[in-house]
């Protein structure tokens, strides 16, 4: 038989529990907490990428105008010389060409040190795919959601060439599932740079996003051949291109 | 009440009240779900799909699903529901047209599927191209044949609708309507159609004379012919098949147009034959309009092709059946109509 003390302390155990069960954590670990800044500039070759009606040529030699650009980055992870990391917890984002705002990436909370590595996702990973009605970012009704076919459309690019067939360009590249998984991670190279988060302190990371890269490398895209693309092997064939599309320029500290 | 950890009832009791009131300090009041009714999985059912684990159903919740469903407001002019083409009375099909029927009198390309034992299905649509139950809503939401309205919009027109935002937030707790919420909403509701109480039900739980002698002997049939295929108790294997209606698929690709695999060139999902005596007309296309056409087809009608299903693809392809094994089967198939369901006045239109 239990004693007297043993079933207080459970009492004053259950309790306890609950009590801690309903407060927030204090935020004791904020002093060492620090920002990272990623900023994304969409460029087409050299230049400023300017939507419709400005008048830009891949590498095929085909002329095209863009009326629309945007994309999903993912599961951002920043990595230090002796190879930890910091994942970023429920980290999605839609860039988008049309909302400047959207171009800069604020990541909070960030464990202070010296990082140099950077990791993302360019689309949406396969668990959000099939995890039902989301939120934010990953709201169906931001239009990047295939309403017929189960996933997020990752990349978005429509617009113009007199060398497409019908004369439009729509490349909705996305798909998860094998042998047409179209999500690939890409780690730009921060040539060297470091990433100095600190308290107080938020590095900026200045990427340049290429267009072009969408129809030149590895395989080179003509638009007579390929100007629609909603998923299935072309859509990998230009997931394939896209994962060098984007580069370090510089880091501000 | 048994003793806990050598406490006695009365203690037993007081600390459970402690405990709820505990909880009942950490989270928004609990609703009792009371005509949602989350039946215990039928015993003749595989485990369900959807869990309602991020969704809990409440009362609130499950009627705004219910408002939802039978709003026209979800499409672009204002003229088409849910429950427009998905008729309880047809066991949430749609008696009689082929395929669906649009906003502005558009014909769709495929026939309305019934809404039926949902939480059991792992993917939806002819063709399967949508995987989660709460997502279903935004296809036809969106077909521009169908109901021909974004996304957004939907949300816009609920948010500036006074009742809506006050019943979201009752059942939600938020500040505005998203996405999420109403699709949670129509998941509460739709989750909710499962038919398990038809003659048959009764009959395999062990009341055998619900059953005629014919529709035994359909049964039987039945187990040894079709069970392959749509097994009991969902009636469906869930699984997409050729069964052989075509000799190529230049009209409709089905499964193909999801997976761009060849092999599954004309596959389409294999429907539930819950109610299938009241939704004809039948097949992706709705080709055929009785169930005595249905059978026909597959004793005389079956057409080779690259992709048809092992299991009809024989010298002579198709399913042997006597004219006796007909007329026992279209019996029996009248046992799978389950009147409490079509009938249940949870389901009806609130308008």
């Amino acid at each position: 038989m239990k004693s007297l003390f043993l079933k207080y302390t459970f009492v004053l155990f259950t309790v306890t529990t609950l009590f801690t069960a309903c407060k927030k954590d204090p935020e004791t670990e904020a002093i060492t907490m620090g920002q990272v800044n990623l900023e994304f500039e969409h460029v087409v070759g050299n230049e400023e990428l300017a939507l419709n009606p400005q008048q830009y040529t891949n590498a095929n030699g085909d002329q095209f105008q863009i009326t629309t650009f945007k994309y999903y980055i993912s599961n951002i992870v920043l990595i230090k010389a002796d190879g930890s990391t910091y994942k970023q917890p429920d980290s999605y984002y839609l860039i988008d060409q049309e909302k400047p705002d959207s171009k800069l990436l604020t990541l909070n909370n960030v464990p202070s040190g010296e990082y140099t590595g950077l990791t993302f996702t360019v689309g949406v990973d396969s668990v959000r795919n099939v995890s039902g009605a989301q939120t934010g970012a990953l709201d169906p009704a931001q239009g990047m959601f295939w309403s017929w076919n189960t996933g997020y459309i990752f990349l978005k690019l429509e617009g113009y060439s007199p060398q497409s067939e019908k004369g439009g360009l729509t490349f909705h590249i996305g798909g998860f599932k094998a042998p047409n998984n179209t999500i690939r991670t890409v780690s730009p190279d921060l040539n060297g740079n470091k990433m100095l988060v600190a308290a107080g302190k938020a590095p900026q990371v200045h990427l340049k996003v290429n267009v072009l890269e969408m129809f030149q490398s590895p395989r080179l895209i003509k638009f007579a051949d390929l100007s629609t693309t909603m998923g299935g092997p072309a859509s990998v064939t230009v997931a394939d291109n896209y994962r060098d599309m984007f580069r370090v320029d510089h880091i501000h500290n | 009440m048994p003793e806990i950890l050598g406490l006695n009832k009365k203690r037993c009791i007081v600390l459970l009240a402690i405990f709820l009131n505990f909880l009942a300090g950490c989270y928004p009041d609990p609703e009792v779900p009371t005509a949602v009714d989350l039946q215990k999985n039928p015993v003749h059912f595989p485990p369900p799909v959807y869990l309602f684990t991020e969704n809990e159903p409440t009362q609130a919740g499950f009627e705004l699903g219910r408002q939802l469903f039978y709003d026209p407001l979800l499409s672009r002019d204002g003229t088409v529901s849910c429950g427009s083409c998905h008729k309880q009375f047809a066991g949430f099909a749609d008696l009689d047209h082929t395929v669906s029927h649009g906003i502005q009198d558009q014909l769709g390309t495929r026939n309305t599927p019934s809404l039926t034992n949902l939480r059991w299905d792992k993917s939806f649509f002819w063709d399967g191209g949508v995987t989660h139950l709460e997502l279903v809503p935004l296809s036809p939401i969106t077909n521009p044949i169908e109901m021909g309205e974004s996304l957004s919009n939907v949300i816009r027109k609920l948010n500036r609708n006074p009742q809506y935002v006050t019943a979201f937030n009752k059942v939600f707790h938020q500040d505005s309507i998203n996405s999420q919420q109403l699709f949670r909403a129509m998941a509460q509701f739709m989750g909710q159609f499962v038919s398990v109480s038809a003659p048959y039900d009764y009959y395999v739980q062990g009341k055998t004379d619900v059953l005629s002698t014919l529709q035994v002997q359909g049964l039987v049939v039945f187990q040894n012919k079709c069970a392959t295929c749509h097994t009991p108790g969902l009636f469906t294997d869930l699984s997409f098949r050729n069964n052989g209606l075509d000799t190529d698929f230049k009209k409709d690709a089905g499964r193909q147009m999801i997976t761009q695999e060849a092999a599954d060139a004309g596959k389409f999902k294999v429907p539930s034959l819950r109610n299938v005596a009241l939704s004809a007309p039948y097949m992706h296309d709705g080709r055929f309009r009785t169930l005595s056409q249905v059978l026909d087809h597959y004793r005389q009608g079956v057409k080779k092709s690259a992709t048809l299903d092992p299991v009809l693809a024989k010298a002579q392809p198709g399913i042997s059946l006597s004219e006796a094994e007909k007329q026992a089967l279209l019996s029996f198939l009248e046992a799978l109509t389950d009147k409490k369901f079509i009938t249940d006045s949870r389901f009806t239109d609130p308008f």
